[in-house]
């Protein structure tokens, strides 16, 4: 178990480095100079140029530049500032990141509720109505993208019958001056772009607890469940669902850690100023630290739940021994 | 009255290529404490007979008719509440890959225990008691230790023997054994084998022995059913089938058993193929494969009838019981030639 877990953050600073490293080489590829950015683009003065380059170290070769990021990472725990507001990556982060919780989280709980009911019961009776139409309900899922999804439900529910707030996000604890707020205003506010950003996922849930359990229930020990006299909700409950739902955790888990790192085209649609929004703003603006924030932000979370994950699935699948 | 009295049980799969006949029109009985084997191919109907008898059969897509008589009262048509009470209780099951039949993700403690929680009102702890008294009783070595073991951390033997304990764990009427040596080696095979004829003295359950292989039906059983393509081809007391085998199907299972005594090149094998369920060949069903093929097999179904010498033995064969009698017993002294 020590040996595993020692060996598994090994290999998560392995995967830190070349994300974050990689990062950089894109950025710097790009045909653009950050200094100028930074001056107010185009009609940036040729002597303000020159000064924010040399001051932000743009000259350097590229590892030279990652490495300072690396040192001020690891000694000031600090993501730098921003190179075009001058504000701490590491606050910009802290405002961003429980927006995209909200978001991801309210939509797992959205999700999993929508894939475990319909899910199973279409794998309970394979072909019925309700299966059919479940199957029809995935495809639409799958093909329709969140922006699409989203100005739909932003243009009928909320600007034609006016049932719920448009865009924007309202604060749970601490909301801005003369912003709505408070636990109610921010469920209120959420309920679309969690509807929007689950649509998806509940699809590929659905399809794939589906599966799941159609397929354990024709496993021989779920007949064995049978021949001893269990009722259909005891085989159901005790022997089909722990073993089906066993992958449906590693997915929840990897899924959930991928989209903390900014479920863009969501937060794009309703103005949410969580993670994929800051990273899009901070890309538009060739704003480095905060690209670069962002992105060691969602690895972490990335790496974290994958950790999780297999730390849940050893508990709960037997047959597994960490070593 | 016997225990399970099974006349005319027909089972049919609606597939998308059409009607599988699987079990068509097959009696029989089981007495208390009676051994009955079922032999056949694989695909013979013998599996889904016992399956259908104990109502697991996919609900959606399977057509039944006939009795199923459990003491007096018909399995077949008993709400699925009363047919629980009965299943794993009354009449219980193993199954032929112990590799799968368990629940991965339970300890097999919590498996034997749900088992008798099912059907008594017991306490956990009484039930846990139960549970480590018939896996000693089936042989699993420290059983005490390795009661809260999981099946991976078992031996396929070792998982064999803790289904027939959980088979056996609440005093069945009758055990329905399914193939239950097949995905075994030879030596475990044995093992098992010794273990349920001694278990069943032991019990008292009447058994049904579903399998492949007539060296296990020597073993074990007292009566005997041979199946062929859905249908019951020869049903005989054991010693009568291996003695004066009646069926041209049964000397051809015979000729294919391997034997340790003898020096034989090769064995001899059945040609062909079993026939599709979906479209059974008319008249006997065994006729494309039969080396005594006669005009008439291929237009009249053979009916299951008693032999003149003996009413127990019952055969479904057009050929007459002359010709059948020589022939046995010209196969019956090749095979003691071979033997030396």
């Amino acid at each position: 178990m020590f040996r595993y877990l020692v060996r598994r953050t090994l290999w998560a600073i392995m995967l830190f480095i070349v994300i974050t490293f990689v990062t950089f080489v894109i950025f710097f590829m790009a045909p653009q100079n950050p200094g100028r950015a930074v001056c107010g683009g185009e009609r940036a003065r040729a002597d303000c140029i020159e000064r924010a380059t040399e001051k932000l170290g743009l000259d350097d070769p590229i590892p030279v530049q990652y490495l300072r990021f690396l040192k001020r990472l690891v000694i000031d725990r600090s993501l730098g500032q921003s190179f075009i507001t001058n504000e701490q990556v590491n606050d910009v982060i802290a405002d961003a990141a429980p927006v995209t919780a909200s978001l991801v989280f309210g939509g797992a709980i959205l999700w999993m509720m929508i894939g475990l009911v319909v899910g199973i019961f279409s794998a309970l009776r394979p072909r019925s109505l309700l299966d059919r139409i479940a199957m029809v309900g995935v495809l639409v899922g799958v093909s329709a993208h969140p922006v699409w999804i989203g100005l739909i439900f932003s243009y009928f529910l909320g600007y034609k019958w006016h049932i719920t707030p448009i865009a924007t996000y309202a604060d749970f604890f601490n909301p801005v001056e003369g912003q709505p707020g408070g636990p109610w205003q921010w469920f209120y506010h959420m309920i679309l772009p969690w509807c929007t950003f689950a649509i998806l996922f509940a699809a590929l849930y659905v399809r794939m607890i589906r599966a799941n359990v159609m397929e354990t229930m024709s496993e021989d020990y779920v007949r064995t469940a049978r021949a001893k006299g269990a009722p259909e909700s005891r085989v159901l409950g005790a022997h089909v669902l722990r073993n089906a739902l066993l992958p449906v955790v590693t997915m929840l888990g990897m899924d959930i850690g991928i989209a903390l790192g900014g479920a863009i085209f969501t937060e794009g649609v309703y103005q949410l100023p969580g993670l994929g929004l800051t990273a899009i703003n901070a890309v538009n603006a060739q704003d480095l630290a905060v690209v670069q924030g962002v992105v060691v932000f969602s690895t972490l979370c990335i790496i974290f739940f994958n950790l999780i994950v297999d730390l849940l699935y050893a508990w709960i699948d037997p047959r597994i021994r960490l070593t | 009255m016997a225990l399970l009295e099974v006349r005319n049980l027909r089972t049919s799969f609606r597939t998308d290529d059409g009607i599988v006949r699987a079990v068509d029109g097959v009696s029989f009985e089981v007495e208390k404490g009676q051994v009955l084997g079922i032999v056949g191919e694989s695909g013979s109907g013998k599996s889904v007979t016992n399956l259908t008898i104990m109502g697991l059969n996919p609900r959606q897509n399977t057509i039944t008719s006939g009795e199923a008589l459990w003491k007096g009262r018909d399995l077949l048509k008993m709400k699925p509440a009363e047919l629980r009470e009965i299943r794993g209780s009354e009449i219980s099951m193993i199954f032929q890959d112990p590799m799968t039949s368990l629940n991965p993700v339970h300890t097999i403690g919590k498996q034997l225990v749900e088992a008798i929680l099912l059907h008594r009102d017991v306490t956990k702890r009484v039930a846990r008691a139960r549970a480590l008294e018939l896996l000693r009783a089936v042989g699993i070595p420290r059983a005490d230790a390795r009661i809260d073991d999981y099946p991976h951390q078992f031996s396929g033997g070792m998982r064999q023997r803790v289904m027939i304990a959980m088979a056996l764990i609440n005093d069945p009427d009758l055990l329905i054994a399914d193939e239950p040596t097949t995905a075994l080696d030879v030596t475990t095979q044995a093992q098992i084998l010794a273990l349920m004829k001694r278990l069943q003295q032991d019990f008292g359950s009447a058994i049904i022995m579903i399998t492949h292989d007539l060296g296990v039906i020597a073993e074990i059983a007292d009566d005997v059913f041979v199946m062929y393509a859905a249908n019951v081809v020869e049903q005989a007391e054991v010693h009568d089938l291996f003695n004066r085998p009646q069926h041209p199907y049964t000397w051809g299972l015979m000729g294919s058993l391997p034997r340790l005594d003898a020096d034989v090149e090769r064995l001899t094998q059945i040609p062909g193929q079993p026939p599709s369920l979906l479209r059974p060949p008319p008249g006997c069903r065994f006729h494309p494969r039969c080396p005594y093929v006669m005009e008439v097999c291929k237009t009249t179904v053979p009916k299951l009838v008693p032999t003149q010498k003996d009413p127990g033995h019952l055969q479904a064969c057009h050929l007459d019981e002359e010709t059948k009698d020589r022939e046995a017993a010209k196969l019956l002294e090749a095979m003691m030639v071979e033997a030396g």
